[in-house]
């Protein structure tokens, strides 16, 4: 039997290798080049033209009408010193607590418990109710959370209603806990999407090992650290992927939600490039910081990208 | 089995409250825009007297006839071109598995992380110079340039992954390259185009940081970018902003509902590809 297929096997692979691969020629180089142009066009113009130019931009001192003058670094020099942005680019950190963390561990609670696939009615009014926060734009997030989180909204409400009305406050206007606030709007944006994925994940585990597990005498901690864990390897790497970039590189929560305010403390380097590119006319060191924002982004990911890599 | 039991309902309640913090933000916009204009509700109060005519009245203030109009240009100008774009990319470059003209996918992918306010005021003077500014142009132009990373990544895997054997068995002898796409590759291809299509219809639609800059009048923008200005002109009178925004997330969530499944499947899966 065995001897057979092999004998199968190399005499279905000897015509491939004989053939010469179709696409080896460089006519056909010439046709899969022709297939990928249109897209290279477009994403050419729109953003490797746009991205050269930032760089261009960043070495320069230019209010967006007038003479540009080249000053080298210097921008650069203002993103790493200067208080102010320092402080927003630490906004854009603390935000990543709340959009990674809080997602990150509901979900990961939630698929611990349930470790089975969510069947039934049950399973798509959960699917449909927790993706809705996915679907809709970022911007109504941010509306319906700046009522929520308003002085007589219902966070106010409910704290009034358990007695802690002492605590009550406009939150998106108070100095330390607007960042915060923000934060959980984007928690509960993300939460259904990584709850789903690890739920997801979690049901491709295969539950013979839970059983040996239980049969060592592992407790479910045990099981957690050891089978879990592992096992949704992939899919936390996609949760703290999607969620890392969603908090760095965000805008539209926080345009609508406070502005960036009160002060600077919910501003992060999103809304300030496009502060100091369109109401400053400090071009220059606008695109210094969307650069730096770029960089940032890729040193955050790659690793989380290298850690979470399941080998093949 | 009988901790399974117990797992499970501890499980569900978990899953039960948070769909509830889900829903809770929807509900209360729901009765704050059935109170009266201008007065101030309380977070979640079922007003006395519902005020209905508030959408109405929130349909005229918002043009909302005028902003579908206008998102829904937006998205034919930049979903089928993206789509037919990535589609082909995918598919020539799906070639190359290793060796020369992987270089090119690679520059593709460089632009999967990027975030879009790198781009952004460079993208205003380069649109300012081509006189798009405050056209639909100013923003679907871009956008397709910017879709490009995912779409040609998530057409490229997918063509990468389809058995050898079912592409050469439907192989059409000595049509052209450009039948063989469309004839061959596009019909394989249609469950992961299907997807494609949905994720760009809403990042179109819901896309925000463009319009606000490259277009001026809300009523040329997308839904996403018109609902910033209504903030900014209504922000004060709650149950008129709650009617406007929820009359403007009306439409989506009526297509996610229809198309639920491949909605869900299609993000998922973008989450994971992305």
């Amino acid at each position: 039997m065995t001897s057979q297929t092999h004998t199968n096997g190399a005499a279905a692979a000897a015509p491939g290798t004989l053939r010469k691969p179709s696409w080896g020629s460089r006519k056909a180089a010439i046709v899969a080049l022709l297939f990928a142009a249109p897209a290279f066009l477009m994403y050419a113009a729109f953003v490797l033209v746009p991205l050269c130019l930032s760089v261009y931009y960043s070495l320069l001192r230019w209010d967006g009408i007038g003479k540009a003058r080249f000053v080298g670094l210097n921008n650069y020099l203002i993103v790493l010193t200067d208080s102010d942005l320092l402080q927003i680019i630490g906004n854009a950190f603390q935000l990543v607590l709340y959009f990674t963390l809080i997602p990150v561990l509901i979900g990961l609670a939630v698929a611990a418990v349930i470790r089975e696939h969510l069947s039934g009615p049950f399973g798509t009014v959960t699917r449909v109710v927790l993706f809705l926060p996915q679907v809709i734009p970022l911007v109504a997030a941010g509306i319906a959370w700046s009522w929520m989180f308003a002085s007589s909204g219902l966070v106010n409400q409910a704290l009034r209603g358990i007695g802690l009305g002492d605590l009550a406050r406009g939150w998106l206007g108070d100095f330390t806990f607007a960042l915060p606030a923000v934060g959980l709007i984007g928690a509960w944006v993300l939460l259904g999407l990584c709850t789903m994925l690890l739920v997801t994940g979690i049901t491709k585990i295969d539950p013979s090992l839970y059983e040996a597990a239980r049969l060592d005498g592992a407790g479910p901690w045990q099981e957690f650290i050891h089978i879990t864990l592992p096992g949704l390897r992939q899919e936390l790497g996609v949760c703290v992927t999607v969620t890392v970039i969603a908090a760095l590189a965000s805008f539209d929560i926080v345009y609508i939600a406070t502005g960036g305010g009160p002060g600077i403390q919910t501003t992060v380097p999103g809304l300030e490039i496009y502060r100091l590119a369109f109401a400053h006319r400090q071009v220059g060191l606008a695109s210094a910081l969307a650069i730096f924002l770029m960089v940032l982004v890729l040193v955050c990911v790659l690793p989380i990208q290298w850690l979470t890599r399941v080998k093949r | 089995m009988n901790r399974l039991t117990a797992d499970a309902l501890v499980a569900r309640t978990l899953i039960v409250i948070l769909m509830a913090l889900t829903l809770m933000p929807f509900l209360s916009m729901f009765t704050a825009a059935l109170a009266p204009t201008g007065t101030y509700p309380q977070g979640l109060q079922w007003p006395a007297d519902p005020q209905w005519m508030n959408f109405a009245k929130a349909f005229e203030v918002a043009k909302m006839d005028q902003l579908l109009l206008s998102s829904v240009l937006i998205v034919i100008g930049v979903v089928p071109a993206s789509v037919l774009f990535a589609t082909m990319a995918g598919y020539g470059l799906a070639k190359f598995d290793k060796g020369r003209g992987r270089w090119l996918y690679l520059v593709f992918v460089l632009g999967l992380t990027l975030p879009f306010e790198a781009v952004i005021t460079p993208l205003y003077y380069e649109i300012k110079a081509l006189g798009l500014l405050n056209t639909r142009f100013a923003v679907i132009l871009p956008l397709i340039g910017l879709f490009m990373p995912f779409g040609v990544y998530w057409m490229r895997t997918h063509f990468v992954n389809v058995p050898k054997e079912l592409s050469e068995a439907a192989q059409i002898d000595g049509a052209s390259e450009w039948k063989q796409f469309w004839l061959v590759a596009v019909p394989i291809a249609k469950p992961a185009i299907m997807s494609l299509t949905i994720l760009f219809f809403l990042w179109t639609w819901n896309q925000f940081l463009l319009p606000v800059v490259l277009i001026q009048d809300p009523l040329q923008r997308t839904m996403a970018g018109a609902l910033g200005a209504f903030q900014g002109q209504w922000g004060t009178d709650i149950p008129l902003l709650c009617a406007g925004a929820l009359l403007i997330l009306a439409p989506t969530i009526a297509v996610f509902l229809i198309f639920q499944r491949q909605f869900v499947a299609a993000l998922l899966q973008g989450a994971v590809k992305g």
